[in-house]
């Protein structure tokens, strides 16, 4: 059996019924672990004191920001050329998660960034190219829930994410031209000297994958309602017409 | 290749002719800068150093607001079926009408401007960085404007939604564009600035018309 056969609504909504709450538990887990880990059982920073927590939700955040707008920009693609409807309803479900991450990232920098930097925005390259993302991710919602029919939805969206994720690019390494950057490089990196410390990297780890799994499971969750949901108006529709 | 120099024709009159606006964008972007000193404040420094910026937000706003007669009246009134169901591929079609509206709100946009410069302090050695800026720069905001309008074109009130689609896309423009006039003012080098434009108009006229146009079949469906 391949992955396309769950293109079909009934078989995809038996196994998202099985993945739902294994996801869910073992994000709550991660999460719980994490976080409790990262607050209380690492050292303070020589530098930044307590204020280094953050790293902890930030970290993982701003990485999903990114992240899930490429997902959902592969989901697109599926959908323009599989016609795979439960993709084209998984990019869907994925964006206010993605913008809500955006904005979890930002909110969280601006916390850190009052004490730290003495200022809680700043017109940085990263700070902008996330203000950009964040207006991406408005424009694709704004244009899904603009059509009434939802295939032309999914479809004019499909084209929105593939030329948005170009321009969004373009955008990224444009603002570094327009200002000099305050951000420090990357957290995590292959390379052991720029990777960050030992102490904080395992229970970063362990909240990286604590959002990772609660997207998956937000998302499981977003298509599975949008599923019920289109079954409703079928049945309403099929209702009115007998 | 005859059929597309007549749909040019045809798009060039529609303009100039009564009702068809050509000169609405060229009468948006003089209010607009007109606008820009009655908010800061009559202060020539202070305008001479916002200028480049001035110019190229208000290059962008003209072109936005005229975007949405690129295909919306030839979507309503039944001329884009006809044109999509015509042996030209609609891609070509997407690109003639962009070349239009740059031709119709781009061009007066570029000879106006040098003399709005001279009226907020820019120094003269940028003149000319201001004008190569805008003659590369401002055919991407009417190719990366069609995709956005031809997204739009099925909705009733699409200019608000237009606006927040195509503005987004319209960012690394108005980086290159600003940031060479803005280098030139200040003596720098803007060649490189200059290049990245003709390199992202480049990008946008390929990728304009194929955007374009398969956003306006899935509308024409």
């Amino acid at each position: 059996m391949s992955v396309w056969s769950y293109a079909n609504p009934a078989r995809f909504m038996r196994l998202s019924g099985r993945l739902l709450p294994w996801a869910a538990a073992l994000s709550a887990l991660c999460l719980a672990t994490g976080l409790i880990w990262g607050f209380f059982f690492t050292p303070q920073d020589r530098l930044q004191g307590a204020s280094v927590k953050i790293i902890y939700v930030h970290v993982p955040a701003a990485m999903m920001a990114i992240n899930i707008y490429a997902m959902m920009v592969v989901a697109s693609l599926i959908w323009l050329i599989r016609r795979h409807h439960v993709s084209a309803l998984a990019a869907r479900a994925a964006a206010p998660v993605g913008a809500t991450m955006t904005v979890v990232a930002v909110l969280t920098g601006a916390l850190w960034g009052q004490p730290i930097w003495g200022t809680a925005w700043e017109w940085d390259p990263r700070l902008t190219s996330f203000f950009i993302l964040f207006l991406f991710y408005l424009g694709y919602i704004a244009l899904w829930s603009a059509f009434e029919d939802p295939d032309k939805a999914a479809d004019l969206t499909s084209i929105l994410a593939l030329v948005g994720s170009l321009f969004a690019l373009l955008s990224r390494y444009a603002v570094n031209i327009w200002s000099q950057g305050l951000h420090q490089g990357a957290t995590l990196s292959l390379d052991r000297n720029e990777n960050i410390a030992g102490v904080f990297y395992w229970p970063l780890l362990l909240c990286i994958a604590g959002f990772v799994l609660l997207f998956v499971a937000l998302v499981l969750l977003r298509t599975r309602t949008e599923i019920r949901l289109r079954r409703i108006r079928a049945l309403q529709l099929a209702r009115a017409a007998s | 290749m005859q059929g597309l120099s007549s749909l040019m024709v045809r798009e060039l009159s529609l303009a100039v002719r009564a009702g068809g606006g050509a000169g609405l964008g060229l009468g948006f972007f003089l209010i607009a800068i007109l606008l820009m000193p009655l908010g800061i404040g009559p202060d020539m420094g202070l305008l001479a150093r916002a200028a480049p910026g001035m110019l190229w937000i208000a290059a962008l706003l003209a072109a936005l607001l005229s975007l949405d007669r690129l295909f919306q009246a030839d979507y309503e009134d039944g001329t884009l079926d006809v044109l999509a169901t015509a042996p030209l591929p609609l891609e070509a079609i997407a690109a003639v009408k962009a070349a239009a509206h740059w031709l119709t709100t781009g061009v007066p946009l570029i000879v106006a401007a040098p003399v709005l410069a001279v009226g907020l302090g820019l120094p003269t050695p940028a003149q000319i960085w201001l004008l190569a800026a805008l003659t590369l720069g401002t055919p991407a905001l009417s190719f990366i404007g069609a995709i956005g309008a031809a997204l739009t074109v099925g909705l009733r009130r699409g200019g608000l939604i237009l606006s927040l689609l195509v503005l987004p896309f319209y960012i690394p423009t108005l980086i290159f564009g600003a940031r060479a006039v803005d280098l030139a003012a200040r003596g720098a080098e803007p060649l490189p600035m200059i290049l990245l434009l003709g390199a992202l108009t480049l990008l946008s006229l390929v990728l304009g018309p194929v955007a374009s146009a398969a956003a306006l079949r899935i509308n024409l469906r």
